[in-house]
């Protein structure tokens, strides 16, 4: 291990791992990077089910081969990684402490440093939900932990309360190892996962689905002993008399992912309150020089598959930094406009170029609908759609030609096409 | 055969059985969970209270005035995070700060020191996110702020280093004395033995007073509480409490000793007191705190939780021999501030009414200072790395939002008292007390304890009985 290297990435998922490989490729050899599980890989080594990769490589892989492919690219490059080591602090001027059995406490410098720290799960506390508090209740990412990692069951009638991708897995992961998945409730009139997993993961498996329902109240002492589900109005309130009760012994909990920031906020990197990540220009350098950030920690993203392709960016940008400094900018805002809920870049440099694909949410299912990118009143780039849903990520491409009109800050919205 | 039998592993009788190993004495502690301080002491608001709010001349207004003077020192001695933050009683009304001055008057006649009365615009420079309704505050620069589960464990632990024995899963069913020998039976019919029996059994102390034919009547009260993320740590510095009115005493808004903002309790008198929350209960948490502060950092909410306090009919603690059976002391109805007056109140326990029927002979070997069980972060960095090149678990973090280390968690189920499931571990290591609330470490942790305690990782508990983590494995 050296005191300083040109490139450090916290984090060696598919995030980290692409822009590790990309950052090697781009020229800077002295690449590090710092992995806190045991191994590479990050979350996809849980993720035992298929359908990663249909983008990028145009087959279906399983979490862990999609992961392989990156960790053998990784390896066979002069890259140097360290796992088991957890990063402890950030600061602005680059300089990473973290922790190891091996090295214990150490300071490394960076020439550039790129953020891939990922997601965590929000938990039923941040939820306020009534009840009490039994063995028995999991976040789904920690049941697939127990299940495909651990080899144990976390239990066997489960009630599942949001409908994201990996509640979504969960489900069909849980029935296929014979457990019992009573339901799956959403607080929403639509659900954040993909499509295709609400087909392939409940519908083929009859495994209700409850829109408009949130969990009211947690029973058991012990271990979970049954749910409360009631139905909610359209300011998400429950509304008495709607009660369902299911005897459960296991609550697995969906209700959405949170990119890990912590390191971020201590090194006074400023956050978007839309993303809660990194507010960064199109090549994913934070608004601290030289500090990039890709993949989940960044915004959270439906399919791996557009974490590797943003965090290859980075790791090009950040090559592209510490090889030649960086132009003066001339900069615009890009924000996000009606039935928008954010959009990455947030901050748009004329000056760089190429061409730059915005990465967007909608609020809510609309169809038949026009997706715009306007600077003041001029249309930069439109386009039609039968439906957009919120848990499906959308993009737009702002060719170099458009940037080259553009004026003033830019916005992205969505309107209903009049009938 | 034991001299003394302390019956309840909270603060109290922890408090008191630590008094209890500085005399030459054999003393065990019985608890009737698989862990200790799982009852109101680890869900209270871990206030140390100044003293002014107890009625002059109760049990509550001395003990509490002399268990605030001791907490530091106590504290420090068992190396559990104290903090002197001091206590703003905050007022909205001028009626309201007529009030303040009442409770001055009370607290200077119970013996509490630095109590003053501060304006509007002190209040907003000690407190830059009081409402702008508040109008006025009494400062009680005494006050302070602890970790009861902390306190409790630490107590414990170091009566066990000194020489206690502490039975879990030990639900007392008989108390029964022959010969001036009390035999307490267990519900699963083991039993121990001891000349004098103190009952620390806090909501359960009615219930075992009723086994020797006492009466003690002992009620519950639901305190739901709410705890925001260490993030939002600095969003108060002080306990801020509103002014008691007629209609109660609303919660209060407090950083903790580990940095986050705790709100609560409410406050409901039950029959059968259970600890859910509910969604009005922790609803009423939310909008008092948003009329004591403006713009309360609700987001970073990490979790809810409601604890149970025991009171008396007396409304005061209840500290004194049985007036039928000799030898058997109650310390029942300990309500707030009884973690405030624990020191005092074991001090008195033992030497008058424990004094009283026993000769007590100083333990000459007792050692009251333990190492804190979170103490890693304590450590400079050349002392982490010089623990870490002898005990290399030291270096691998286990709780990514705490930093909590392998070595720790290892040293607290190794050490007095062994912890012995997940929550036993989260409490004395804060592992899973972070944002996200176990997510990561749990399994990691359920895999250390079961390797610990050889055996299979489906036989590991939340928290004893039958709260398995597992149902079985995979197909």
């Amino acid at each position: 291990m050296k005191n300083s290297y040109g490139i450090v990435i916290i984090g060696g998922g598919p995030a980290g791992l692409a822009a590790a490989i990309s950052a090697y490729d781009n020229g800077v050899k002295d690449v590090l990077v710092l992995e806190r599980d045991d191994r590479l890989g990050g979350i996809l080594n849980q993720c035992i089910h298929n359908g990663f990769g249909l983008t990028r490589f145009k087959e279906s892989l399983s979490g862990p081969e999609y992961a392989s492919r990156f960790i053998e690219e990784a390896l066979a490059r002069d890259i140097e990684i360290m796992t088991e080591t957890t990063v402890l602090s950030l600061t602005a001027d680059k300089r990473i402490t973290a922790i190891n059995s091996k090295n214990g406490i150490f300071t490394v410098q960076a020439g550039a440093v790129i953020l891939a720290m990922g997601c965590r799960e929000r938990s039923r506390g941040a939820l306020n939900v009534a009840g009490t508090r039994p063995a028995g209740i999991y976040s789904a990412g920690t049941a697939q932990k127990y299940v495909n990692i651990k080899g144990y069951m976390p239990g066997k009638r489960v009630v599942i309360l949001g409908s994201g991708d990996i509640g979504l897995i969960m489900a069909r992961r849980m029935t296929l190892e014979g457990a019992k998945v009573l339901a799956v409730c959403e607080i929403m009139p639509y659900s954040s996962g993909l499509k295709r997993n609400i087909a392939q993961c409940l519908d083929d498996f009859d495994i209700p689905l409850y829109l408009n329902h949130t969990l009211t109240k947690i029973e058991g002492e012990d271990r979970v002993t049954g749910v409360v589900v009631s139905k909610v109005d359209e300011n998400k309130k429950p509304i008495v008399g709607t009660e369902m009760h299911f005897d459960c012994d296991t609550v697995l909990f969906s209700v959405g992912l949170i990119p890990e920031n912590e390191l971020t906020k201590s090194a006074g990197i400023p956050l978007s309150n839309r993303t809660r990540g990194a507010i960064v220009y199109q090549n994913r350098e934070t608004l601290v020089d030289g500090i990039f950030a890709a993949g989940n920690v960044l915004q959270v993203h439906d399919l791996v598959d557009f974490v590797s392709e943003e965090s290859e960016l980075a790791g090009a940008s950040a090559a592209k930094y510490v090889l030649e400094g960086r132009a003066e900018r001339d900069t615009v805002e890009i924000s996000a406009g009606g039935n928008v809920s954010y959009v990455v870049p947030q901050m748009l440099d004329k000056n760089a170029s190429g061409h730059v694909k915005l990465f967007f949410r909608v609020t809510n299912v609309f169809r038949d609908c026009t997706i715009t990118a306007k600077c003041g009143e001029k249309v930069l780039m439109q386009k039609k759609k039968k439906i957009a849903v919120p848990g499906e990520m959308e993009t737009l491409i702002l060719t170099e030609k458009t940037i080259a009109e553009i004026d003033g800050p830019i916005t992205v919205s969505l309107e209903v096409n009049a009938k | 055969m034991f001299d003394v039998i302390v019956i309840g592993g909270g603060v109290i009788g922890g408090c008191v059985l630590r008094e209890l190993t500085k005399y030459r004495l054999r003393v065990c502690l019985l608890e009737k969970e698989n862990d200790v301080c799982m009852g109101q002491s680890k869900a209270n608001s871990g206030i140390v209270h100044a003293g002014y709010d107890a009625i002059p001349g109760t049990l509550k207004a001395k003990f509490n005035v002399l268990g605030n003077k001791m907490m530091e020192s106590y504290a420090k001695e068992l190396g559990v995070k104290f903090r002197n933050n001091g206590s703003l009683v905050v007022a909205f009304s001028e009626e309201e700060k007529a009030t303040l001055s009442e409770l001055k008057t009370r607290g200077e006649t119970n013996g509490v020191e630095g109590l003053r009365i501060i304006d509007k615009d002190e209040l907003r420079s000690l407190e830059p996110n009081i409402s702008d309704e508040a109008v006025g505050a009494l400062y009680a620069t005494t006050g302070g702020i602890i970790s009861p589960y902390e306190l409790t464990i630490a107590t414990i632990g170091n009566a066990m280093d000194n020489g206690a024995e502490l039975f879990t899963n030990f639900e007392v069913s008989n108390i029964e004395k022959t010969d001036d020998v009390f035999t307490v039976t267990s519900t699963t019919s083991e039993k121990v033995s001891a000349t004098l029996v103190i009952n620390c059994a806090g909501l359960q102390s009615g219930k075992i007073a009723s086994l020797i034919g006492d009466e003690i009547g002992v009620n519950g009260r639901k305190g739901e509480y709410i705890l925001l993320d260490r993030e939002s740590g600095d969003f108060v510095s002080h306990t801020l409490f509103f002014t008691p009115t007629k209609k109660g005493k609303g919660i209060l808004v407090t950083q903790t000793v580990d940095n986050n903002i705790l709100l609560g309790p409410t406050a409901e008198e039950l029959e059968d007191p259970d600890t859910t929350t509910t969604a009005n209960g922790l609803d009423f948490v939310i909008s008092k705190a948003k009329t004591m502060c403006k713009n309360p950092p609700l987001f970073n909410t990490i979790t809810s939780f409601a604890g149970i306090r025991a009171y008396s009919d007396r409304h005061d603690f209840i500290i004194e021999e049985s007036k039928t059976v000799k030898g058997f002391i109650h310390c029942a109805g300990i309500e707030s501030p009884g973690l405030t007056s624990a020191p005092a109140v074991a001090e008195y326990v033992v030497k008058e009414l424990v004094g009283k029927n026993v000769s007590l002979q100083s333990n000459e070997t007792f050692n009251g200072k333990r190492e804190p069980d979170y103490f890693f972060k304590n450590l400079s960095t050349e002392e982490k790395n010089a623990l870490i090149q002898k005990d290399p678990s030291y270096g691998k973090i286990v709780c990514r939002c705490e930093q909590i280390t392998e070595g720790e968690i290892l040293r607290v189920i190794r050490e007095n008292p062994p912890a012995k499931d997940i929550d036993g571990v989260k409490r004395r290591t804060r592992s899973g007390m972070g944002r996200c609330q176990g997510g990561f470490c749990q399994p990691y942790v359920a895999e250390l304890l079961a390797k610990s305690q050889n055996v299979p990782l489906e036989t590991i508990t939340k928290k004893g009985k039958n709260s398995y983590l597992l149902t079985g494995v995979t197909k």
